[in-house]
């Protein structure tokens, strides 16, 4: 390898236990440097103690963490070339913003700083609140010192913990863009830490989704959302519709399943789980996937989709699509994302419809997980 | 009935007011007095307009003396009772340790004991050492009851600090002195110094402690307590008003002061 | 800031410790100076002073431990009026001191506006005049020829204080009203500030979404700001009872032979007649009376967090 790798974050065998309690379990994880990357999971799930690990804000119960060859498992905060975005940014309140875009500098001994600073404060567009106190800032503004503070030290690695988290929703899709942005034009390596799955797909080009302690998977974006590998990151990453079926036979390269009355057509390589002719898999299919036709029109539908019939029970307008909710044999709350296009009038809360998808939109997952399993997540996280 | 309505809606406001009157009532008596110049020894009754005691406020013997010994007192007692008071503070704070409970009672048990109790107990443990009572043992004495005092208020201010503010001070390469010294401390010093501030006001007007423990030196509430036995000089009267008059200033510039920079700021 | 210069005694090989685990000491080193100081000179003393209670000799011939228990006998016997006296005047000073200080703190918290720190500035500065000399002051407020009693005398208020006994003739001073009264007086502040710091850490949006429920201001006073301020209620009873019970200055200077307290007659025991036994016993029965009626007033309450 000639490549420089001395932002690797590595660890191996990285647990942390209180007590009986297990917060992380032995993890192996590996993050290339000048990635950005994402933990995602809902609150308590140990992604902010695997980041405070990398921090050495916790001593790991087992297990190293290296940074590049160099392995920094008991060394303390101020001895790491890795700094944090803290929750709630942790700005000191007794000294002003050009002070606390200093601190770190200062502590390290560097005299002159104040041409660093300025330039720091311009590349985050706070030039003219150098002499405010943290508290007179707005909070996108004191999120903004916060990375500030963090970046001026140039760190192998910068560490986010919930860095959004306090911001309105607004503010927050601007500062991921901005994030994003500073990570392209400074190429250190993010470990971003958040709760929120769509800020995790917008951001980072690797996400490990997070649950009870455990990474469940690990992939690119696009790669978690299209081939889910268990019913946690189904639904936890965005929303997915799944349907229990029962494997009758196999043709080619497709595995035809029964579920309801009707028959469904899998493609063997989205399947996650092992098939015997009879044994049970979890269907899934996301909702802007399926295409919603009134009953009487079910004739026009081409021979090789899938198909369930149902009954819409709800349906709700939101703009650029409209939500549908459902109720089928074998699904009693099955979700239909609809694009506002052509809408047929006919599609109200008590029509007989058809749903159908192209089968290569359909994944597979092991029958024996719970099918709600990252339900209650997200909607505590919404909460 | 309007006016009946107006009583009901403000009847807090009245209440609180009468109250408050209550509380500065003796204060006002105390500065009109400072005018008084009375016929005998005592200074309870008003006779006549003069500005005598101002002129000559040390014109008393020993008066003055009593104030210096009790303002040496209560500086070095807010030393002692502070610095101590702060390190139990944090400990208690930020560290997990055993007999922790009984830590805790034994800060409390001094804030839940009549003075008299205390002043009593000390004064047998003085007896027995066979200490000589004076200066030292009103000293000792006074860091001893605003110890508690100073806990509290210090650890009030040192439970409410963010803890992250310490990790991102570590995080950004400040070891523990320096996150100590640039952080905890100028973070909490508001805490310390309320603490610091309670010490002085306590022990500059302790009476009963002192009393018990103090010998044959005289601290200015000893004075005073004498005097009421003797005759009041009106130049207690002088002093009691010149300090309400310096405290309740010295706030006041302090306040519109903060006032004025903050209104800068924003 | 304490340093660990040697290796205390019970401290395990270091060598085998993850280099992060110092600092185990830090807190013992940290308690340590302050500790001492309250065990020498707070609780040590109290031992002392259970000890000399049980002592017998003379001042001449020195005392010594005899186990003497009739002491706490004989000094309960004689003085026990004195401390019913003391519980009586205490109890009524904190419950008049929560009359009066519940509204001014209710006002300081919630109506006072731009006038809030103003307020807070004068229920604080008379602490800086000395206690002494303000309590002194109300031996010319309450003269016997002064306009408060003659005000009283003629609305007739004093005939009913004669009726029940808390006041005598046509004065004031040297009764138990102005005794009560001082106490009141110099123990206010100390229930207004904690009532006011619980007070002002209710959210105002409550009262309006008890409002919003239909309460009547009265009953969102009873219902939601009272039991809401309870932690104040308590601390500040327990910060006006304590040391109103073991006070001797207003007795002293507002009352009379009649009024003393218990604490006048340990003053008087310990610094004039010299009888240390006794002053001992006295203030141990004292000390032992509070912490019973503290430690069942917080059961009670609720409240066991008040450090």
């Amino acid at each position: 390898m000639t490549t420089d790798n001395s932002g690797d974050v590595r660890l191996s065998g990285i647990s942390k236990t209180y007590g009986s309690f297990t917060a992380v379990h032995p993890l192996e994880l590996t993050v290339p440097q000048g990635s950005f990357f994402a933990l995602l999971g809902a609150s308590g799930c140990g992604k902010t103690t695997t980041l405070r690990m990398i921090a050495g804000l916790e001593e790991p119960s087992s297990g190293t963490v290296h940074l590049g060859d160099q392995e920094v498992t008991h060394l303390p905060p101020y001895k790491r070339p890795v700094n944090t975005v803290f929750q709630s940014y942790a700005l000191f309140p007794h000294l002003d913003i050009f002070e606390n875009v200093a601190f770190g500098l200062r502590r390290r001994g560097i005299k002159s700083v104040k041409k660093q600073v300025e330039d720091m404060l311009e590349l985050v567009q706070l030039g003219e609140q150098a002499r405010k106190k943290p508290h007179q800032l707005s909070g996108g503004q004191q999120q903004r010192v916060a990375v500030a503070r963090a970046l001026i030290n140039t760190p192998k690695v910068l560490l986010l913990d919930e860095p959004l988290g306090a911001l309105d929703l607004k503010l927050r899709r601007q500062m991921q863009l901005e994030l994003k942005r500073i990570q392209t034009e400074v190429g250190i390596t993010f470990i971003h830490v958040t709760h929120d799955q769509e800020e995790a797909m917008t951001m980072a080009d690797t996400v490990a989704v997070m649950n009870a302690g455990r990474v469940e998977q690990l992939g690119s974006p696009t790669d978690l959302y299209e081939n889910p590998n268990t019913t946690f990151v189904a639904n936890f990453l965005g929303t997915s519709n799944l349907i229990e079926a029962e494997v009758d036979s196999k043709s080619g390269d497709d595995i035809v399943l029964r579920a309801g009355g009707g028959k469904l057509v899998l493609p063997e390589s989205r399947c996650g789980a092992p098939t015997t002719t009879g044994g049970k898999v979890l269907v899934g299919v996301r909702p802007e996937k399926i295409s919603l036709t009134h009953a009487d029109d079910a004739g026009e539908i081409a021979e090789n989709r899938n198909r369930i019939t149902g009954k819409i029970a709800d349906s709700s307008f939101i703009g650029v699509s409209t939500q549908y909710v459902i109720d089928s044999p074998v699904c009693p709350e099955f979700e239909v994302y609809a694009q506002n296009i052509d809408r047929d009038a006919r599609l109200v809360p008590g029509a007989e419809v058809v749903l159908h998808w192209n089968p290569a939109h359909t994944f597979g997952l092991d029958a024996a997980q719970d099918i709600d399993a990252g339900v209650a997540e997200v909607e505590e996280e919404a909460a | 009935m309007p006016v009946v309505n107006w009583l009901k809606r403000h009847l807090v406001v009245i209440a609180g007011l009468v109250t408050l009157a209550y509380l500065l009532l003796p204060n006002v008596i105390v500065t009109v007095f400072s005018f008084n110049k009375p016929k005998g020894r005592f200074n309870y009754q008003w006779q006549q307009f003069s500005t005598d005691a101002w002129k000559d406020p040390c014109g008393v013997a020993d008066m003055c003396g009593s104030l210096s010994i009790s303002l040496q007192i209560a500086f070095w007692a807010t030393i002692g009772a502070t610095l101590l008071g702060t390190m139990i503070a944090f400990a208690l704070v930020r560290y997990r340790f055993r007999a922790r409970g009984t830590v805790n009672s034994l800060i409390f048990l001094p804030m839940a004991m009549p003075e008299v109790v205390m002043a009593a107990s000390l004064l047998t443990l003085f007896l027995n050492l066979g200490a000589q009572l004076g200066f030292w043992t009103i000293l000792i004495a006074h860091i001893m009851f605003c110890l508690s005092f100073v806990v509290v208020a210090v650890k009030a201010r040192v439970m409410s600090m963010d803890p992250r503010l310490e990790q991102a001070a570590q995080d950004l390469y400040a070891g523990p002195a320096q996150t100590f010294l640039r952080v905890t401390l100028p973070i909490a010093a508001p805490g310390i110094a309320a603490g610091a501030l309670l010490s002085f006001a306590l022990s500059f007007d302790d009476f009963i402690i002192t009393n018990f423990n103090a010998g044959s030196t005289v601290t200015f509430p000893m004075f005073v307590w004498g005097s009421a036995q003797r005759g009041t000089p009106v130049q207690i009267n002088v002093i009691g008003t010149a300090m309400f008059l310096v405290a309740v200033l010295l706030v006041l510039t302090s306040m519109v002061i903060s006032n004025r920079r903050n209104r800068q700021k924003a | 800031m304490a340093t660990v210069t040697e290796a205390p005694p019970l401290a395990p090989t270091p060598e085998k410790k993850p280099p992060r685990k110092r600092g185990r000491w830090t807190p013992y080193w940290l308690l340590l100076p302050g500790l001492l100081w309250l065990i020498v000179f707070f609780a040590l003393p109290m031992i002392y002073q259970g000890s000399t209670s049980v002592q017998t000799g003379s001042l001449e011939e020195g005392y010594k431990v005899t186990w003497h228990f009739s002491t706490y006998w004989d000094a309960l016997s004689e003085y026990w009026p004195q401390f019913l006296r003391s519980i009586l005047y205490a109890g009524s000073a904190t419950i008049l001191c929560l009359i009066l200080g519940y509204p001014l703190a209710y006002l300081i918290a919630f109506r006072a506006g731009r006038w809030r720190n103003l307020v807070m500035v004068l229920v604080i500065a008379p602490f800086f005049t000395s206690f002494l000399i303000r309590t002194l002051a109300w031996k010319t407020i309450l003269a016997d020829s002064g306009p408060v009693v003659s005000t009283l005398n003629s609305l007739h208020i004093l005939d009913v204080t004669n009726a029940l006994g808390w006041t005598a003739g046509d004065r004031v001073l040297a009764t138990p009203l102005a005794v009560v009264c001082g106490l009141t007086y110099n123990f206010l502040p100390f229930m207004i500030l904690p009532l006011y710091t619980s007070l002002e850490r209710i959210d105002g949006r409550l009262h309006e979404a008890a409002g919003d429920l239909y309460a009547k201001p009265w009953t969102t006073f009873r219902k939601v700001t009272f039991p809401l301020s309870m932690p104040g209620v308590v601390s500040g009873t327990l910060l006006t009872f304590i040391p109103a019970a073991g006070d001797f200055v207003n007795a002293e200077l507002l009352g009379s032979t009649d009024t003393r307290m218990i604490g006048n007659v340990i003053q008087t025991q310990f610094l004039r007649i010299l009888d240390y036994p006794t002053a001992a016993a006295l203030s141990f029965i004292l000390m032992a009376a509070i912490l019973f009626m503290v430690t069942i007033y917080i059961r009670r309450a609720g409240t066991e967090d008040l450090v």
